[in-house]
């Protein structure tokens, strides 16, 4: 009973999918052959991704962190996140584990938000892609709102949350992962 | 090809550290199996919504949305679909150039490409469980409203509007 109401979502997707099948079968395949191609995607980003986070909180000490990403790290920690963001492979989805690493490694929370902003817009493989199919111009242009944009919405969203929510995330974030 | 870096950067990470301790690195694997699991179901119903939704919001569908007839309507729809998909970038953005030949507009194709990338409502469940509610609705709706800034941006600057 637990373990089916642990996997209750990915259930009701699969209740959805046969549901569409029953009505059309051609689009139900399709839906499944989506959800088998989704499933590849997943086993090819997420392993490194985990195995990676496994290795940072084993070697990486807590004042590491702290010291280049945290409270008092200031431009560095901005940058830092920036870069360690950019280089990322894989859909956002596999920079939420990460950050969840960050934060129990005392990253200061305007950092990770950063960082998951890099994540999602300016990846360095994303955008030498980008740049082969929609020019030098758009690719360009959208980096360089992006960059302020995803530092400004991160003190933003920081400014938005009460101390107490913030560190309601942190213990929650450190919970997910042990 | 970037993925395959990220797994021998991995790998070889991964010797280093077994060759220094064994046991920590046996506890790192059992911290990354842990953390895996935990939100596997998530995962799983994320991709499951995936496959309902772009089976739904396939090319035909999203061209029409965001093609020739344009306008603020178009710009709001390409957002809108960008929010909704979770489109791998290598297929993305060739659609996103093919949809420019047949006549979409640079404003669109700034809103589309730039709410696929920072907006997930697919993964919403993810995100989720690592940042609670407010977190994410916050950053999703933020995301969504810069979506158009990119937008307008790249219509003045690429578009020369």
């Amino acid at each position: 009973m637990k373990i089916i109401k642990r996997y209750s979502f990915p259930l009701v997707g699969i209740f959805i999918i046969t549901i569409i099948t029953l009505f059309n079968r051609e689009l139900g395949m399709k839906t499944f052959n989506t959800a088998i191609y989704g499933v590849k995607e997943m086993v090819l980003v997420i392993p490194p991704v985990f195995i990676l986070l496994g290795l940072l909180d084993i070697w990486v000490p807590r004042e590491t962190m702290v010291k280049y990403m945290g409270e008092s790290s200031g431009l560095k920690g901005v940058i830092l996140a920036i870069i360690l963001g950019s280089a990322a492979a894989g859909p956002l989805y596999g920079a939420f584990p990460i950050a969840a690493i960050f934060m129990k490694k005392g990253v200061k929370f305007s950092n990770v938000l950063i960082f998951i902003g890099a994540w999602s817009t300016t990846k360095v493989p994303m955008f030498l892609f980008e740049m082969s199919a929609l020019g030098v111009r758009f690719a360009v242009t959208r980096l360089l709102i992006d960059i302020p944009g995803i530092i400004i919405i991160a003190h933003i969203l920081n400014l938005l949350l009460t101390k107490d929510e913030i560190e309601e995330i942190y213990k929650n974030a450190e919970s997910i992962l042990d | 090809m970037i993925n395959y870096i990220i797994y021998v950067i991995t790998f070889i990470l991964l010797g280093i550290s077994f060759r220094k301790d064994k046991q920590k690195t046996k506890k790192a694997l059992k911290k990354s199996w842990r953390a895996f699991n935990n939100i596997l179901p998530e995962f799983l119903g994320v991709i499951m919504l995936v496959g309902v939704l772009l089976s739904i919001f396939n090319a035909d569908v999203i061209s029409r949305l965001i093609g020739k007839e344009s306008g603020w309507i178009g710009i709001v729809a390409s957002a809108v679909v960008g929010a909704i998909t979770l489109i791998p970038g290598f297929v993305a953005f060739p659609t996103a150039a093919l949809l420019l030949q047949n006549g979409a507009g640079y404003m669109q194709i700034g809103a589309f490409v730039s709410a696929l990338m920072m907006v997930g409502i697919i993964t919403i469940p993810v995100e989720n469980r690592y940042f609670g509610k407010k977190l994410t609705i916050l950053r999703n709706s933020f995301a969504f409203l810069f979506s158009f800034l990119v937008a307008y941006v790249i219509g003045k600057v690429v578009g020369g509007i």
